[in-house]
């Protein structure tokens, strides 16, 4: 039995890597009218439990960076690796969660079952998604909800329950792009507080994609701010505002939010400067999300 | 019970006022039945012939019933690998859209000398291609409205073809589907009706029409277009019904 000192369990294998691992990526799209360099030379590694936002001006490829790592989107080059295995592996082996802008729920399923959905595509038995579907709601305080059907919710709770289902298979990683885009300042601080207290609950990795200044410093342990033409990181941020399961909403009146505040604006502005030519509001496709 | 009151009332109304205002224009105006027989006579006609159009009709809503259910077969089997196969879409929609364009019943003559013409089998085949080209186009047409997000979500849980077809694909696709079924319900007793005007077997709705208007027998005639209209009503009310069930759990 010599080997157990060299070989860890497969359940196990990719225990110490980061949740994360990008390198020298880069990506370029082919379309009709040339190619587009949407990333060039990211660099970036995401460890396990942390949360790290993605913040950067429309059109400078924060989509498509998420897209990569989830293995929708294949980099023209570098390397990607999730929990120590490649994206595509890390796809089929459903080692991440994840949440788009859209809720994407399928309105022909009651919400219970738009939660279960990933559970019954991977074979969990009826008892045992109901029961998970029960607890999921209870997280996101949907309970009640659970026999409607998504037209019938609000679009806050149409994302609440999109949340509920990336969470439905206890992923180690979250993906999130812009899942609070549609939704009013309030409920947006709500969701706020309920994704740090659910992201601290259970202990998985989150990227999260953003457009909100505040809400990358509010959730985040590290914001990484990135810059268009050609997509690349221009600084992180690190917070240091404490465990992200512990911030309340006391946090936003809190001096230290505001430098955090203030240190992922600066970086956003020194990003933005640093390229010739940054018209506002002429970012790419903003609508690609 | 609702939908019966709200969806069928009206029309049944509207057709008793119809009615009405033709029996009185024809008495009033004497006009003879060679121009337009009376609601009452076509009527009293109809009742003395339940039995023969009672046949009549089953032999014409036979072949409807056949076409329909092999057309829409076909226009879903071959839509389903249309939107699958690239190259096979490529190669069949263009030449659908032409068949969408010919009359289809025009083809009943050439059909009869090609399955003999004492055979019900050329009726069924021209109900048959009337109804694959709605139920093909209006199924390719569902087949396509996946949305991007959905498609992402089903590549992130690794789901199988099959997978994202059952749990997405098809449940998107079901109403254009069910529209395509509607159309094609009405279009398969109407094909199989008129075809029977280019000759083959006796027995169906639209040999008798024809037969009577040759024996200028108008009140007769008009009898057999009425269990026409109510044989092509049954069609889609049935087709109708279907639908609702089907979508009954899925909102607007
Ligand atoms: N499928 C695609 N085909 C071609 N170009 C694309 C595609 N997806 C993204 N791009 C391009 O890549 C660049 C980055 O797009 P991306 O959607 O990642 O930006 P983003 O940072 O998410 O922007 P936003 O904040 O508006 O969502 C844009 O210039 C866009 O035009
Ligand atoms: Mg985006």
């Amino acid at each position: 039995m010599s080997t157990i000192e060299t070989t860890a369990p497969p359940e196990r294998a990719g225990a110490g890597a980061p949740a994360v691992a990008v390198t020298g990526l880069d990506k370029t799209f082919t379309t009709s009218d040339g190619p587009t360099q949407a990333l060039k030379g990211i660099d970036l590694e995401v460890a396990a439990g942390e949360f790290v936002s993605l913040i950067g001006p429309s059109g400078c490829g924060k989509s498509t960076l998420l897209r990569i790592i989830a293995d929708l989107e294949r980099p023209t080059t570098g390397e990607v690796r999730v929990f120590g295995t490649s994206a595509p592996q890390a796809r089929l082996d459903q080692a991440y969660g994840i949440a788009f802008q859209q809720a994407g729920l399928l309105g022909w399923r009651t919400v219970a079952a738009n939660v279960e959905l990933p559970l019954e595509l991977h074979g969990v038995g009826r008892a045992a998604r109901r029961a998970r579907s029960t607890e999921l709601l209870e997280l996101v305080g949907l309970s009640d909800f659970a026999a409607r059907f998504p037209d019938q919710l609000s679009g806050g709770m149409q994302q609440r329950v999109a949340i509920a289902r990336a969470l439905a298979e206890r992923p180690r990683l979250l993906l999130m792009d812009e899942p609070f885009g549609a939704l009013d300042e309030m409920t947006r601080e709500r969701m706020q507080t309920e994704l740090a207290r659910i992201s601290a609950e259970t202990g998985a990795a989150v990227v999260f994609v953003t457009h909100s200044i505040s809400e990358a410093a509010f959730l985040s342990d590290r914001v990484v701010v990135m810059s268009p033409r050609p997509g690349r990181i221009t600084t992180t941020v690190t917070t240091g505002l404490g465990p992200v399961g512990e911030r309340t909403d006391a946090l936003r009146e809190d001096p230290r939010f505001f430098e955090a505040v203030t240190a992922v604006r600066e970086g956003l502005h020194a990003g933005s400067a640093g390229v010739a030519g940054t018209g506002g509001g002429s970012g790419g496709t903003g609508a690609a999300t | 019970m609702n939908v019966i009151a709200r969806r069928i009332l009206p029309p049944v109304l509207l057709g008793i006022v119809v009615l009405a205002a033709w029996q009185i224009l024809v008495t009033a105006l004497a006009i003879p039945q060679i121009v337009l027989p009376s609601p009452a006579a076509i009527l009293a006609e109809t009742l003395a012939y339940i039995p023969v159009l009672f046949s009549a009709a089953l032999v014409t809503g036979w072949n409807a019933l056949v076409g329909l259910v092999v057309g829409s077969l076909l226009g879903i089997g071959f839509a389903l690998v249309a939107a699958s196969i690239r190259v096979f879409d490529e190669l069949t929609t263009p030449l659908v859209a032409a068949l969408a364009v010919i009359p289809i019943v025009a083809l009943a003559p050439v059909l009869y000398t090609m399955y003999g013409a004492d055979v019900q089998s050329a009726r069924q085949a021209v109900a048959g291609i009337s109804v694959f080209v709605p139920v093909f186009l209006n199924t390719l047409r569902g087949l396509r409205q996946t949305r991007p997000v959905h498609r992402d979500l089903m590549r992130a849980y690794a789901a199988t073809r099959w997978q994202a077809m059952r749990t997405v694909t098809l449940p998107t696709a079901r109403p254009f589907i069910f529209t395509g079924l509607r159309i094609a319900s009405s279009l398969s007793v109407i094909a199989a009706l008129v075809a029977e005007y280019f000759g083959g077997p006796r027995g169906g709705l639209g040999t008798f029409i024809t037969a009577s208007v040759a024996g200028s027998d108008y009140a007769r005639a008009w009898s057999y277009v009425l269990a026409s209209i109510v044989l092509g009503l049954l069609f889609y009310l049935a087709a109708l019904a279907v639908e609702t069930l089907a979508v009954r759990h899925r909102p607007a």
